[in-house]
């Protein structure tokens, strides 16, 4: 990654922000994210297969795969670092095309999410997995849009302050875990 | 004969789950350091630094290292000159979780069941309880809470005596690979060997909660750990799995006799999150 440079971008994505992510950029987001994870992906794509109404518009925005620790009296959120995007792989394709313009979370795609990621122009970002209080203390407000039985799997919607992250895939497939990785293997495969 | 009340020890373990989950162990966080001297990669220097900042933050504000505050489990070694009195040991135990884990305000990530409904029991419990009878008349407690990013990376191989060396290494490094990222490295590495199937995951379980400065008191195998770690560093994964030498902090290795067939190898992955405190009553 380029040392040092650091790009400040606003969410929700426009489509030239989307576009001019590259792998290994390092970001700082300011403005609105979604927080959904497992249950609250099953629920979307549910709502989808139904033909029924989402319960927010997915135009641009940046989803963010969490489920934080509950907030102490008095602060906006618990701890709230990424949990593994892999998990959401399965629904990933559908939400893009309802216009999901980004995603953050930890971890490898499976190759048909990063194809629809190329088709869609849509970027991957990494969170540092398990630096969840530091990654608090850059989210101001935590709202619940929908399915609040679902606690920390609910839907929500997070406003966000320099929240820190990495461009992993970016919308033309460069990927930073192969671009990273490779410089430092030296086993050998026959091991 | 030493009485110990149920009550103690719901207190005790009330008092673990925050301290394990808000307080980087000492072991992890001086790793983290030296790491953050040693590694070459820019943008690995970079996270290691994140986590270092994220455990003063989490310490100062006893918030949670890690959103996920896992199961809850318990190593529990009970001497056998012990009495409980004022209620059951696994009811005392469940309600230090409930208590902790509620009144810490840590998340509850357990369902009640695992295929059908999976409803969370909103309270954390029940522990995954590991209990050994020894000598004397002390009660030893130590909770170790496990995300699921990194136990969904574990692995068990049944290996046969031809495999050896070659298929031990073959099947850590496998692990490691598949994890890659998802087990937010850097990483402990646990490894099980021998015994029988769910003995060498016990053991691999084992292995990831020893200090991280410890070796296995069998120099064959405190020399394989460290050649494992090595292997295990050059597979490039670095930290958070964008690239670097920060791979692993250790491999840990425990052994069982096992069967004349048999070559039980099992992997346990923690992540650097790998949060554990113990208590002694
Ligand atoms: S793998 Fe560990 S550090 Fe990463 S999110 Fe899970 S519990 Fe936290």
């Amino acid at each position: 990654m380029s040392d040092a440079i650091v790009k400040h971008i606003r969410a929700p994505f426009d489509e030239a922000t989307a576009r001019s992510l590259r792998a290994g950029d390092s970001v700082r987001i300011s403005g609105t994210i979604l927080a959904a994870r497992d249950a609250a992906h099953k629920r979307l794509v549910e709502c989808l297969d139904r033909g029924k109404a989402l319960p927010v518009d997915l135009h641009g925005q940046v989803v963010y795969y969490v489920g934080p620790s509950p907030a102490r009296p008095g602060q906006p959120i618990g701890a709230a670092g990424p949990t593994t995007a892999g998990r959401m792989d399965a629904y990933t394709p559908r939400l893009l095309a309802e216009g999901l313009r980004g995603m953050i979370g930890k971890g490898y795609r499976k190759p048909e999410v990063v194809e629809a990621m190329k088709k869609y122009g849509v970027p991957y970002l990494a969170a540092v997995g398990g630096a969840g209080a530091l990654i608090a203390r850059r989210i101001r407000k935590y709202t619940v849009l929908a399915w609040p039985e679902l606690g920390p799997e609910a839907l929500a919607a997070m406003e966000v302050e320099d929240f820190p992250a990495i461009v992993v895939i970016d919308c033309v497939g460069n990927n930073q875990y192969e671009a990273g990785q490779t410089p430092y293997k030296t086993l050998q495969e026959a091991v | 004969m030493r009485d110990i009340s149920a009550s103690t020890i719901t207190e005790a373990v009330a008092r673990l789950c925050v301290e394990a989950c808000c307080r980087l162990p000492g072991d992890i966080h001086t790793a983290f350091e030296k790491a953050r001297q040693s590694e070459p990669s820019v943008i690995g220097r970079d996270i290691l630094g994140q986590l270092l900042e994220n455990a003063e933050i989490a310490e100062k504000e006893t918030m949670p290292i890690c959103q996920d505050t896992g199961l809850a489990v318990v190593f529990a070694d009970i001497g056998q000159d012990v009495h409980i009195t004022g209620g059951d040991f696994t009811e005392a135990v469940n309600a230090g979780i409930r208590k902790g884990y509620v009144e810490g305000y840590l998340r509850k990530s357990s369902v009640a069941e695992p295929l059908f409904d999976r409803k969370n029991t909103d309270d954390n419990t029940p522990a995954v309880l590991h209990v050994r009878i020894v000598r004397g008349d002390g009660l030893r407690l130590r909770l170790a809470p496990k995300g699921a990013g990194s136990e969904n990376k574990g692995v068990l191989k049944m290996l046969v005596p031809a495999d050896g060396m070659e298929g031990v290494r073959k099947t850590v490094l496998d692990a490691v690979q598949a994890a890659g990222p998802n087990a937010c490295p850097p990483m402990v590495v646990g490894v099980g060997l021998g015994g029988n199937m769910e003995l060498a995951c016990l053991l691999a379980k084992r292995a990831c909660v020893r200090d991280l400065n410890s070796a296995n008191p069998d120099p064959r195998y405190a020399t394989l750990e460290k050649e494992l770690l090595h292997l295990v560093n050059r597979t490039g994964i670095g930290p958070q799995g964008l690239g670097g030498l920060t791979t692993a902090l250790a491999v840990h290795v425990e052994w069982a006799p096992t069967h004349i067939a048999s070559l039980p190898v099992a992997v346990n992955i923690n992540c650097h999150a790998a949060r554990h405190a113990e208590a002694i009553l």
